[in-house]
């Protein structure tokens, strides 16, 4: 089995906002199959600089799977073709050489492309700011393990912290709806005692905020766990629902 | 509580309004299936016109089928609200799109099936409830499904509306409950089962009676 593949990649290219933008296809030859998706990226980047041409703008940071930048929508899924991975997590090896691969942004409202494949999740940040936070107060630190939180409970609220906030529910989403989102952020503030004294005002202001921000609305299609790099469960709608009623019946 | 005002205009509140009254409905074809059922003791249809005329005479029945027009105005309205902001939600579409690899083709065609159905409803209410309740059919309500059910195609409208209800209640009806909270990881598989349970229950109590009476086992 060779170790390299010849590529041909049909890429988003927009040079603004404002601008409409096309497919545009590039050859790419001997890509090693031990490269990240990110690294092939790269590659391509360098050769297009030495073509004197305009390199392709996409998001990254880490390139450890935990940061959360990398969001291209790769061959109609998000972050690829593998299960419970980020592009910078998926390698060369799971695509064939000869190959084809479309790539493009995350397509939501709520989701301006800034450039090429560069989104602007600021939409994320503001349902954040809207409640995704608890009161600490100041002075001297606390003891640690001075609240004592049961193992279950412990394990649930992680599985909703796991959350990297990169997008690819919106994105996987057949209505572009942000709720695994939304529903992971107040699960998980949610079940511990830290997160009670905003429980109520937390939910129903994310919830405002993420309509605000023009994201759809939850069909339940469980297209946003399949396709979560973190694998976070839709049980965290079912929770974000059973917050959101219980908030606006029993709310202040 | 000035908040319970905002409940059903957001989008938790608009799929919560799609959940309940999606539910009423199904508790609806319950009851609709029950009665039904009478026809199966193929007395000529002495316990169904008893039991069509009985419901006719009740007034708590035809308060509750007020409701019964109501919510189904409320779901097919909330729907269509939904699918309009659903699809400004992503101005520019993906040009390839895997969506098989990652959901059901029910959970992503219920406005497909849907659709069907209410067009399946309209005619079916023109053919049994309007005739009797309004146009003074001269036949029994009995009479008036032997007659429906001679033509074959009446039949296979029926019965592929039946299935696109069945499709339409394989995803709604464990939706419903999970837009309206009741859902956690040790329940969600219990409740996707029994969902696809209730399809499949109504699909076949629905669609055995077409033919039923077509091949006269039923008279």
């Amino acid at each position: 089995m060779s170790d390299t593949l010849n590529l041909t990649l049909k890429i988003w290219r927009q040079k603004s906002p404002s601008s409409t933008g096309k497919f545009e296809s590039y050859k790419l030859n001997g890509v090693s199959t031990h490269m990240s998706f990110l690294e092939m990226m790269d590659v391509l980047n360098e050769k297009l600089i030495k073509e004197n041409k305009e390199p392709v703008a996409f998001d990254h940071d880490c390139r450890e799977g935990i940061c959360g930048m990398c969001s291209m929508y790769i061959n109609g899924r998000a972050h690829g073709p593998l299960k419970g991975t980020t592009t910078c997590q998926l390698h060369m090896r799971h695509f064939k050489d000869g190959e084809t691969i479309t790539i493009e942004p995350w397509r939501a409202k709520a989701f301006p492309v800034i450039k090429d494949l560069v989104v602007d999740r600021t939409a994320f940040e503001n349902i954040m700011q809207a409640g995704g936070f608890v009161s600490v107060n100041t002075g001297s630190p606390a003891d640690a393990n001075s609240i004592l939180i049961g193992k279950t409970i412990a394990d649930e609220a992680m599985d909703g912290a796991a959350c990297i906030g990169c997008g690819a529910c919106v994105a996987a989403c057949k209505n572009a709806s942000a709720m695994l989102f939304v529903s992971a952020k107040v699960s998980q503030l949610a079940l511990l005692p830290q997160g009670q004294v905003e429980r109520t005002e937390r939910v129903l202001k994310m919830v405002q905020t993420m309509d605000d921000a023009g994201f759809g609305n939850c069909s339940n299609t469980g297209a946003c766990e399949a396709e979560c790099p973190k694998e976070i469960s839709v049980a965290h709608i079912a929770r974000l629902n059973r917050e959101y009623l219980m908030a606006s019946i029993a709310g202040e | 509580m000035t908040s319970i005002t905002k409940i059903f205009t957001p989008t938790v509140g608009r799929k919560v309004l799609m959940a309940l009254t999606g539910l009423f409905l199904c508790m609806f074809l319950i009851e609709h299936l029950y009665g039904n059922l009478m026809m199966l003791y193929n007395d000529g249809g002495v316990a169904f016109n008893k039991y069509t005329e009985d419901m006719t005479h009740t007034l708590l029945i035809r308060i509750v089928e007020y409701g019964l027009f109501a919510g189904i105005i409320v779901h097919v309205v909330d729907a269509t609200l939904i699918t309009i902001s659903n699809n400004k939600a992503r101005p520019v579409k993906y040009a390839v799109n895997k969506q098989s690899e990652n959901s059901s083709w029910f959970s992503r065609n219920m406005g497909l099936t849907g659709s069907v159905i209410l067009f399946f409803l309209v005619v079916h209410l023109r053919t049994f409830f309007v005739a009797h309740r309004f146009l003074d059919a001269p036949e029994t309500m009995y009479e008036s499904v032997v007659i429906a059910f001679k033509d074959w195609w009446y039949c296979a409208f029926y019965i592929i509306s039946v299935l696109f209800l069945g499709m339409h209640l394989n995803h709604g009806a464990q939706s419903a409950i999970h837009t309206l909270g009741m859902s956690n990881k040790a329940y969600a598989p219990l409740i996707k089962a029994g969902g696809m349970a209730f399809a499949l229950l109504m699909t076949i109590g629905f669609a055995m009676f077409p033919i039923l009476f077509f091949f006269n086992i039923l008279k």
